[in-house]
């Protein structure tokens, strides 16, 4: 080497890593401004307006059904009742059963004989404006004998209940059981708890809630010849095409899903929605183009809710703090009918409950329960928000019984570092992580010595506003999933993923995913992937998605899976251009594969400086495919589909400091802080993005939202007025941090962030708001916390009682239970 | 989310404005901001068969002096409001009280006389109204009337208003020199109706309270004044004591609903301690 710095130099290094880059995310512009494609923004030559007139009973037979006054009204086309469609409508799929005698009496699209919950669908006016259609609603005319109206899922599991579906011989769909003494992964349960020194047992109810997703749900459907094209506001235009092939007897061929920019999701756009299969069937019928856009009320009423459990939870520990056992017992409302993964929810849960805990016997099963409300199905988190609530609640309760310091009980039993991989009570295998690492971190962050010795004087002056600090160590298994898994567990699909890449002539990059965003950001992630992996510029790669004409296989987008196997798609066929793109460039340089090096987007000759030839060189030379080796086909485009060996493990540590106005009631969250491991970072900016859109709905869960049926089944939380929804102005400031320990299951190491905040920071509010009164004689406060809530189980004792009309929401109150599982079966 | 099919005018003065509401059949409704009427004639829970939109009446907009009154047009927008500098001299507890409405969209369209004439009980200016013992003016096909606030609000959603009667404007006292204000709001979420709030404003003398008048929001079908409290705070020295005896008496006479924000007693309660704040903070404790 000479001293001369070679001027060319700067310009060869290879480009700075995309990933770990805090991108702006670029398709914000257009999805904040709404310029955009988002379903209802469609308009199509001939289009129609479908209303659909809903059922304003919870249970009844419709014994008289007039649609002639509303067919005069004008520009009405046609109006469409259950009997009109009862032969082609089908069932809509349930895609789960998880037990092989799981009971499911079939879903129609749109009541023919019997309405099962309040907003189900009557009949439907067809229009030739939205506003004409919504006006002739009004001219239908119909009688309902009504049913006796089944709400309370622990009345409903009792002998000579009245039933949700004739047909069925009890309201119970399905008793799911996961035993771990049985499946060979664990003790004894049951010895477990014989023996131990101190037992907790305590009954949790996990309120109802909507995933309220900003964009309402809309479909546009246009026949064309034998073939049907449907826009839709869904997470899942891949799925969605197969099911509505199988439901409506359409050739898969033959129909074409795209779902366009959507708004939002949460899971409640993980569904095959009744208006979409609605809207095929009248699309083909009328041979027009037909859209169908639900109003918020609608939305709030019928799209699917989540959550909706009663939860008993029993821990067996020994005097030292040492847990022995577990046991779970779950009341899980799946509402009138079971949709796409109604029953998998809870089940999905099942593996959580232990949390990053070692429990050496675990046990846990769960009725699926039948009651006239709208559906329960996948909502942010899925099972693991639940199975993390009452684990992270029950073992603060645990540490009050031993009067152990809450932090020392959960260090005393979570799996350390140097024990991972470590295979839980539940089976699962867990990656890497240190609890330890994100709990001092965030006990930094949040000020925590400062905080305890305020809440001490706080208490010693017997202050109107009281403090306290609540805790939630939480992992949450994402990335899902392993086929193989999903088998076992009877889930009616895979877990795998694909990406292809196009190299287009001018060296542009189309990167083609089956990972279909709905706000996450993969437009950006992939970007920042592919411009690393090809060492491309980030502005070369435009990632194509939600339309399975572009993207012909896909599983699209829950579970926190996106990035960790959509994403490790990408890598893969990344790869596989750029092998490839060697042998072409070896060609070209007349050279050696072997001895081509890539890096910066340039194959170089190893031991030869000055001949090389950049990857978007090659795409041009390839188009063209005038000089290419022989045998070898002319492209370097490449596909990969990308199953995982495991799921991911998010972890972390949050900590809530929650001030409560003794006076009124009022609970204010004065910090929060978090530190969560997701692995690998591809963009801190969407991460932080993922992680406090997460919180405030986690936060909602505890603090602000529920949905509540009326003695008769009527949602009375039907608006935004009712069903409180935080705004930015509600929440506090967010202090996150994160660890790094990558995922061992994907090439990436990335391990998903999307319901990570979410699932942990629900137990957190709920526990620090205890902390703070729990002197007063509290124990137990119902989500969410209102302010009269906490006022009355601060002046009253209990928990705060019920908001909602006796008898509809099953949840009673809050309390110990002797053995939690023993009194729920009887 | 779609209304029922109306007439529409739009007139441009009061007189105007009046015709079109003699002319517009059985079921008309004015329209100020539409903060309260648009919703519900969306969801279809109102379908009035003309509209008067009196967004074009200019001579209902703006705040300005009369003696020892400030008279508030009906059509001066909350946004108005909290920036017009004669209510920053004089009317603080209507700045205060209207800095908490909806959120700044709708400040922007939503009016004082809309948000007066709509009377919802849980809305936070009628008590403030109230609490200041407001003139209502009232135009007509007859002529123009003057109803004090203690008469204006009639019931839940009802007020003194005639058949063809608009509110044009509010006469409030200015409050200076001597006078602290307090609007205390309690609500769940910051855009959310009050669950109870408290108007109080206060006049000193020396260490002793001159004068007290307090509003209550959402305590009844009607914004109701704290009397009992009232009468107590006359002539006591200014203490957190005192303040918290005269302020136990805050929710005799109340009424509050019972729904999903609160039960009844629970809103009393609120009422006691609300207005214990409210009263200490106007008086400077």
């Amino acid at each position: 080497m000479t001293a001369v710095e070679d001027p060319t130099s700067a310009v060869d290094l290879p480009p700075a890593k995309e990933v770990g880059q805090a991108r702006r995310r670029k398709e914000d512009a257009r999805l904040i401004t709404g310029k955009t494609t988002w379903t209802d923004n469609m308009v199509l030559p001939g289009m129609l307006h479908l209303a659909v007139l809903r059922s304003p009973v919870a249970h009844g037979r419709i014994t008289h059904l007039d649609v002639s006054a509303a067919k005069e009204r004008p520009n009405v086309v046609a109006v469409y009742t259950g009997r009109d469609l009862a032969e082609e409508q089908g069932s809509l799929p349930c895609a789960w059963p998880v037990t092989p005698d799981m009971v499911n009496p079939g879903h129609p699209s749109i009541a023919v004989e019997q309405i099962n919950h309040v907003g189900e669908a009557v009949a439907i006016v067809v229009a030739r404006s939205r506003t004409a259609a919504a006006d002739a609603l009004e001219a239908i005319d119909v009688d309902y004998e009504p049913l006796p109206v089944v709400l309370d899922m622990e009345q409903a599991v009792q002998e000579g209940s009245p039933l949700v579906h004739d047909s069925t011989t009890s309201n119970t769909s399905y008793h799911f059981v996961f035993d771990a003494g049985e499946a060979g992964t664990g003790g004894d349960t049951e010895q477990a708890f014989a023996d131990a020194e101190v037992t907790v047992s305590r009954r949790f109810v996990q309120q109802r809630l909507i995933p309220a997703f900003m964009e309402p749900r809309s479909v546009v459907v246009q026949p064309s010849g034998d073939s049907y094209t449907m826009w839709s506001a869904t997470q899942i235009p891949h799925i969605l095409r197969v099911m509505a092939a199988m439901v409506t007897g359409i050739p898969e061929h033959k129909l074409r899903v795209i779902a366009p920019d959507v708004g939002g999701g949460f899971g409640g756009k993980l569904q095959v929605n009744p208006e979409e299969i609605l809207c095929l069937l009248i699309a083909r019928r009328l041979g027009k183009p037909v859209k169908w856009t639900e109003t918020r009320g609608e939305s709030l009423m019928t799209a699917h809710h989540g959550r909706d459990q009663v939860q008993f939870i029993d821990v067996a520990a020994d005097r030292d703090g040492t847990v022995r056992g577990l046991r779970v017992r779950l009341l899980a409302d799946m509402g009138a009918y079971l949709r796409l993964i109604t029953p998998g929810v809870p089940a999905l849960g099942a593996f959580m409950f232990p949390g990053i805990y070692k429990f050496p016997a675990y046990r846990f099963e769960c009725d699926g329960v039948f009651t006239n409300k709208v559906p329960t199905d996948a909502y942010r988190g899925a099972g693991r928000p639940e199975a993390t609530f009452a684990i992270e609640r029950i073992m603060d309760e645990l540490a009050v019984e031993l009067d152990m310091d809450p932090l020392e009980l959960r260090r005393k039993n979570w799996i350390n570092t140097e024990e991972f991989p470590f295979t839980t009570v539940a089976g699962l295998e867990y990656d890497s992580g240190d609890y330890h690492q994100a709990t001092e971190q965030a006990l930094e962050l949040l000020g925590y010595d400062e905080l305890r010795a305020e809440q001490k004087r706080r208490r010693d002056s017997n202050d109107p506003v009281q403090l306290g600090i609540g805790f939630s160590t939480f992992t949450e298994m994402c990335g899902l999933a392993p086929s193989r898994v999903l088998g076992s567990l009877a889930f009616g699909a895979g877990g795998w993923e694909q990406a292809s890449i196009r190299m287009l002539p001018t060296g542009k990059v189309e990167v083609v995913t089956g990972s279909t965003p709905h706000g996450q950001g993969h437009e950006t992630a992939w970007s920042q992937i592919v411009a690393d992996e090809l060492g491309v510029p980030f502005e070369d790669v435009e990632v194509l998605h939600g339309d399975t004409a572009i993207s012909s296989r896909g599983l699209d987008t829950y579970g926190s899976r996106s990035l960790v196997v959509g994403g490790t798609a990408v890598v893969k066929a990344a790869e596989k251009v750029v092998e490839k793109a060697r042998v072409i460039a070896a060609h070209l340089l007349e050279a050696n594969a072997d001895d081509l090096e890539f890096t910066g987007g340039k194959f170089t000759v190893r031991g030869t400086p000055g001949a090389g030839v950049g990857i978007q060189e090659v795409a041009l030379a390839i188009f063209a495919a005038h000089d290419y080796p022989e045998g070898v086909e002319p492209t370097i485009d490449a596909e990969a589909t990308f199953d995982p060996e495991n799921f991911s493990f998010p972890h972390g540590t949050h900590i809530c400091a929650m001030e409560i106005d003794t006076e009124t009631g009022f609970a204010k969250i004065r910090k929060y802080a978090c530190v969560d491991d997701v692995g690998t970072i591809v963009n801190p900016l969407i991460v932080e993005g993922q992680v406090h859109g997460g919180l405030a709905q986690g936060i909602a869960q505890a603090m602000y939202e529920e949905a509540i049926y009326d003695a008769e089944g009527n949602l009375t939380t039907g608006s935004f007025v009712d069903y409180l929804v935080p705004a930015a102005s509600d929440l506090p400031h967010f202090d996150t941090g994160n660890t790094v320990h990558v995922a061992t299951s994907n090439p990436l190491g990335a391990k998903g962030v999307g319901e990570a905040g979410c699932i942990a920071s629900t137990p957190a509010v709920v526990n620090a708001a205890l902390d703070a009164v729990r002197h007063l004689g509290v124990t137990d406060i119902r989500m969410p916390l209102t302010p009269e809530r906490v006022w009355r189980a601060i002046h009253a004792g209990g928990d705060g009682g019920d908001r909602a009309a006796q008898g509809s929401n099953a949840y009673g109150g809050a309390r110990t239970t002797e053995s939690g599982i023993q009194e729920a079966a009887q | 989310m779609i209304p029922a099919p109306f007439a529409y005018a739009r007139p441009s003065t009061i007189e105007e404005a009046l015709q079109a509401i003699a002319d517009g059949g059985e079921d008309v409704k004015v329209l100020a901001g539409g903060q309260s009427l648009i919703p519900v004639m969306r969801l279809r829970l109102a379908a009035p068969e003309t509209l008067v939109d009196l967004t074009r009446v200019a001579e209902l907009r703006g705040v300005r002096e009369d003696g020892d009154m400030l008279v508030i047009g009906a059509m001066t927008t909350h946004a108005d409001v909290l920036t017009d500098p004669l209510l920053a001299q004089y009317g603080q507890l209507i700045v205060q009280a209207t800095e908490t409405v909806a959120d700044r969209q709708v400040r922007r369209r939503g009016t004082f006389g809309g948000a007066l004439a709509h009377a919802d009980p849980a809305g936070d200016l009628p008590a403030v109204a109230l609490a200041l013992d407001a003139e209502f003016v009232l135009a007509g096909p007859g002529g123009r009337r003057t109803v004090p606030a203690a008469e204006f609000f009639v019931d839940y959603l009802t007020t003194a208003l005639e058949e063809g009667e608009l509110l044009v404007e509010i006469r409030v006292p200015k409050l200076g020199e001597g006078w602290g204000v307090r609007y205390e709001k309690f609500n769940r979420v910051v855009q959310a109706w009050s669950i109870v709030a408290v108007a109080a404003a206060v006049r000193r003398e020396g260490g002793r309270i001159a004068e007290a008048r307090i509003g209550l929001t959402n305590m009844g079908p009607t914004p109701l004044r704290a009397s009992a409290t009232e009468a107590a705070l006359v002539g006591v020295d200014v203490s957190l004591e005192t303040v918290t005896a005269a302020a136990a008496q805050a929710a005799e006479g109340t009424s509050p609903s019972n729904d999903l924000n609160a039960q009844a007693d629970y809103r009393q309660h609120l009422a006691q301690v609300l207005t214990r704040r409210a009263v200490a903070a106007a008086a400077g404790l």
